[in-house]
């Protein structure tokens, strides 16, 4: 089952004793300002979890895969996730668990 | 901006809960994310993106150092792709 805010909002609310308005309305402002942050070209770096990092990717050929027609990919920015020690040693435990 | 400019960014843009709530619910958050990733379980959020885990296979690895070689087990990696709307504000604030 994937991780959803609904879930998020659930446990704020039971937890925290958060009303449903608070719980929603802070999962969504959660997500909101980690989008401004790198939408302001900020790195967001959430300790124990794991870096959101920018990189901007120059222009480089591409082809359409349907058409074989080629097409430059244009020069972008893209958020790349870096998880933290904390996370990939959790998340490394996993593959023993099974 | 780190976790806790965010929980301070967090308080200040609404009026209904204080910096100690923000902070435990910022902590709560993550904790969970991390928590279902190491379960096994994806994270997904409509315009933010999606957390999997990637497979790596075992494999023989060699030490740098010494040029022994070495197993390495399995792994799980924890891999992130970023919505539709976040690579987009992203992209387009950046003004390439």
């Amino acid at each position: 089952m994937a991780l959803t805010k609904a879930n998020m909002t659930e446990q704020l609310y039971d937890e925290l004793g958060f009303n449903k308005r608070e719980a929603k309305e802070l999962v969504e402002m959660f997500f909101e300002e980690v989008r401004s942050a790198l939408e302001a070209g900020e790195h967001v770096k959430l300790s124990g979890f794991g870096n959101f990092e920018l990189r901007d990717k120059s222009e480089r050929p591409g082809r359409n895969p349907k058409t074989g027609e080629e097409i430059p990919i244009t020069a972008r920015r893209v958020v790349t996730f870096r998880p933290g020690q904390k996370l990939k040693a959790r998340v490394d435990g996993y593959a023993r668990s099974k | 901006m780190t976790k806790s400019d965010l929980i301070e960014i967090l308080s200040e843009r609404q009026s209904l809960l204080n910096y100690r709530d923000v902070e435990l619910a910022v902590k709560l958050i993550l904790e969970q994310m991390s928590e279902s990733l190491s379960g096994g379980d994806r994270i997904e959020i409509r315009g933010f993106g999606s957390f999997t885990l990637h497979h790596r296979p075992a494999r023989i690895g060699r030490n740098p150092k010494s040029g022994e070689s070495v197993t390495l087990d399995e792994k799980f990696v924890p891999h992130f792709k970023p919505g539709k709307e976040l690579r987009d504000r992203v992209n387009n604030a950046a003004g390439l």
